[in-house]
């Protein structure tokens, strides 16, 4: 098995409407990787794409659409697809690809527009459902997801504030991200409490919203890191992971998210892990919702079951905390164009390990960072650790 | 490199309609051929699993969630590629040399028979603001290409229809094929004009359809019960979606993969290094352009050689003896599975009724159909 490094990521302004097409987006993005990495695309041997759904932009083969503006057309350019597991998955298929030898250089591109899907992407999630046993009730996301909140919530006599300070933190936090579309350095506990009622216990402010976006990571072999002198700005690939659950949503116990664990577990094996929470530095979970930064602890095994909600409340997860998460400013302060998160988890674990992270670097020396996302139906996890 | 192979196929028979399955129904067929033809239990040996689909082509909104139970893949490192089979069979692979897994199964399928509105769906495909307003049948794209196809290469109208009863002939000798007919090239090409020069038996049939196939690093492969067929090489690639500006006549995509998979098989003359070719026919001139683009006859002799018999089971180059996606049925992105599951069973001498005697080494292309331009090459062989 061969090493593989980070070496150059780049996203776009994740906004809930931008004027660029998907392609334009894609290409901002791997553009600004590159050059981060100090490479051009002739030195790219291999380009990975993710999106999400095909019905956001009412493309079919929305991945063959996206090869010219990501960098793929007369490359090989693989499209992989995990839902909202794909923002950390396509650089897990990316690692793959240098790992195995096949390339050296590999460009990973992610890049969502939910903002062509009239009137509401949300529309589009009315066919993630089995035909027979779900569509029919008409469900959408945000009921779903209060769900799974209120039954995390009920098993572990969770309270709403705690879940809340996740909302509050990662809003602040972003307020240094030049791509946030949600950051707020002075929102408040109350702003969210008191914000309107979605779906009990989901609040408006509980909820990332759709949004435009792309992002790009450039991986590099060990030995062109060392030909190309890309040490000082390299942050190394030490385990990935991936699993996911059955289809029958109905039939798990939503409090905890079983297949994150596993997946965690196959990543922390390969990394040598075996105490998460002493020997990672700091985590990057996925959180559409602020309640899956606390469930996503636990899956990672960063807190135990039901106690994630007190890490917050005493700080400790805060960028200057003992244990910093989402430093970024996660999905709930810098956005959700699904895929395209890619920036926010695998571009902030590489931003902050070689400190390039600006105003958003944590203020403790960090080596070793976690990051994951979560997609499908509440069903998918995918993990990635790396460190410098 | 460790090397890897295939150790087990499975394939649920292709029809034009399977009311009595549900399109899961057919993957487990497919699953649990495969894994009975290998001998594994999914639950304990596999490693990973990998699903080729396309959310529209299923008509979900994110179809990877519907992957996992049918295989045995609940709780497992499963993902899906939006791609074709072979762009599953290079995950499997790189994922295997990546040293993270031993076994690795590949699915993919086509419920075709579900689809109302293929037209459309393919028309989907097209940029959404320069092609897709014109409107029209999107297979005329297939009727353009052809003609500039034929024109630079000088092969004629009359080479694809004897591609066309060549492939549909072969398949009344596959059990598994949907569309075998004794189908003359007289008729091919007096069949009804489509696009010109496209006509109706130019055109693979859809069909429905699974296939399945398992992936061992040469530990596991070594293990195995069936005669293992090794990866010799894999190579994938995509041209610009561009119709403005893609090159229409030498499919190079193909070119390219075919050049990764080459080098790493350490082919240096593929006329004739191979015994066996499955390469995409999804149309009848996409069988002459990929044989052309893959280096086996000059620009121009592919036509020829399909009108002399060369590509027939008996001939000099036998080419889609399986009977190719004309005679099968196009199966969507398991065209690729399905062309690589043919070969495995060539090649281990299981292939019964078309068995091509002999057979050791092939070389299986794939395309995933209009209007994309990405490809996929791998060679198999058998022995060290």
């Amino acid at each position: 098995m061969r090493k593989v490094a980070v070496v150059g990521a780049g996203m776009t302004l994740f906004r809930r409407r931008l004027q660029e097409t998907g392609k334009e987006l894609a290409f901002e993005a791997a553009r600004m990787a590159l050059d981060q990495a100090g490479i051009e695309i002739n030195d790219v041997d291999a380009v990975i794409h993710g999106t999400a759904p095909d019905a956001f932009d009412g493309v079919h083969m929305k991945g063959e659409y996206l090869a010219d503006g990501s960098g793929g057309a007369r490359k090989r350019y693989m499209r992989v697809f995990t839902g909202g597991g794909t923002g950390v998955f396509s650089a897990i298929a990316g690692w793959w690809h240098v790992a195995s030898g096949l390339a050296d250089v590999a460009l990973v591109v992610n890049e969502e527009k939910m903002s062509s899907c009239q009137p509401h992407p949300q529309s589009v999630f009315a066919y993630i459902w089995d035909p027979i046993l779900d569509r029919p009730l008409k469900p959408n996301l945000v009921w779903i997801f209060a769900m799974e909140m209120n039954r995390y919530m009920t098993v572990h006599k969770i309270p709403y504030e705690d879940i809340a300070r996740v909302a509050v933190k990662n809003k602040r936090n972003a307020a240094g991200h030049p791509c946030a579309q949600l950051a707020d350095a002075n929102i408040t506990l109350d702003d969210v409490m008191n914000s309107e009622i979605m779906a009990w216990p989901v609040r408006r402010l509980d909820i990332s919203p759709p949004s435009d976006g792309a992002a790009a990571v450039v991986l590099a072999s060990e030995d062109v890191v060392r030909k190309r002198k890309m040490k000082e700005h390299a942050a190394w690939i030490r385990g990935v992971g991936w699993c996911i659950d059955s289809t029958m949503w109905t039939d798990r116990d939503l409090y905890f998210p079983e297949y994150v664990a596993r997946a965690a577990k196959m990543a922390y094996r390969q990394a040598k892990i075996d105490d998460p929470r002493k020997q990672i530095d700091f985590a990057e979970p996925y959180d559409p919702f602020d309640y899956k930064e606390l469930h996503h602890l636990e899956g990672l095994g960063l807190a135990d079951k039901g106690k994630a909600g007190l890490m917050t409340r005493e700080g400790v997860t805060e960028r200057d905390g003992d244990f910093p998460v989402c430093p970024s400013g996660g999905l709930m302060g810098v956005g959700n164009p699904i895929a395209a998160t890619l920036g926010i988890k695998i571009g902030e674990l590489y931003w902050q390990l070689t400190g390039q992270s600006g105003k958003r670097q944590i203020p403790n020396e960090v080596r070793t960072g976690v990051c994951q996302a979560w997609g499908d139906l509440m069903q998918f996890g995918s993990v990635m650790v790396m460190g410098t | 490199m460790m090397k890897v192979g295939i150790i087990g196929v499975g394939i649920t028979p292709f029809r034009p309609t399977t009311p009595e399955f549900s399109w899961k129904e057919l993957t487990y067929d497919g699953a649990q051929r495969a894994y009975a033809d290998a001998g594994i239990d999914p639950r304990e040996d596999v490693d990973t699993f990998i699903t080729c689909a396309e959310d529209y082509y299923e008509g979900f909104g994110i179809f990877d969630e519907f992957t996992p139970d049918q295989l045995g893949a609940v709780m497992r490192p499963m993902h899906t590629v939006g791609g074709d089979g072979i762009a599953g069979l290079a995950n499997a692979f790189m994922i295997i040399q990546s040293g993270i897994a031993d076994i690795a199964v590949v699915e993919s399928h086509s419920k075709a028979s579900d689809i109302l509105t293929y037209q459309g769906i393919v028309a989907h495909g097209l940029d959404p603001i320069w092609n897709k307003p014109l409107g029209g049948h999107p297979n005329l794209i297939a009727g353009l290409e052809m003609d500039a196809y034929l024109r630079a290469s000088g092969n004629t109208a009359k080479d694809c229809a004897a591609v066309v009863a060549k492939n549909r002939q072969a398949a009344l000798h596959n059990p598994i094929a949907g569309h075998a007919a004794r189908v003359t090239p007289e008729q091919a090409e007096g069949s009804p004009a489509l696009w010109a020069p496209l006509r109706t038996l130019d055109v693979a049939p859809l069909a429905d359809g699974c296939v399945v196939l398992v992936v061992a690093s040469e530990k596991a492969a070594r293990k195995a019960r069936t005669t293992p067929v090794w990866i010799r090489g894999v190579g994938w690639a995509t041209e610009t979606p561009s119709l403005e500006t893609r090159d229409w006549t030498t499919s190079p995509a193909t070119r390219i993969a075919a050049s990764m998979a080459y080098d790493m098989a350490k082919v240096r003359n593929p006329a004739q290094a191979f015994d066996i070719a499955e390469i995409d026919d999804r149309f009848s001139y996409k069988e002459l352009q990929h044989f052309e683009a893959l280096g086996l006859a000059r620009k121009g002799q592919a036509g020829k050689m399909a009108r002399r018999g060369d590509l027939e089971a008996g001939g000099k180059f036998p080419t889609n003896v399986s009977g190719g996606s004309l005679g099968c049925g196009n199966v969507l992105e398991a065209c690729g599975l399905h062309r690589l599951a043919e070969a495995v069973l060539q090649l281990r001498g299981d292939a019964g009724a078309h068995q091509v005697d002999g057979a050791r080494t092939a070389i299986v292309q794939s395309w995933r159909g209009l209007p994309a331009a990405s490809c996929g090459v791998a060679i198999l062989g058998v022995g060290r």
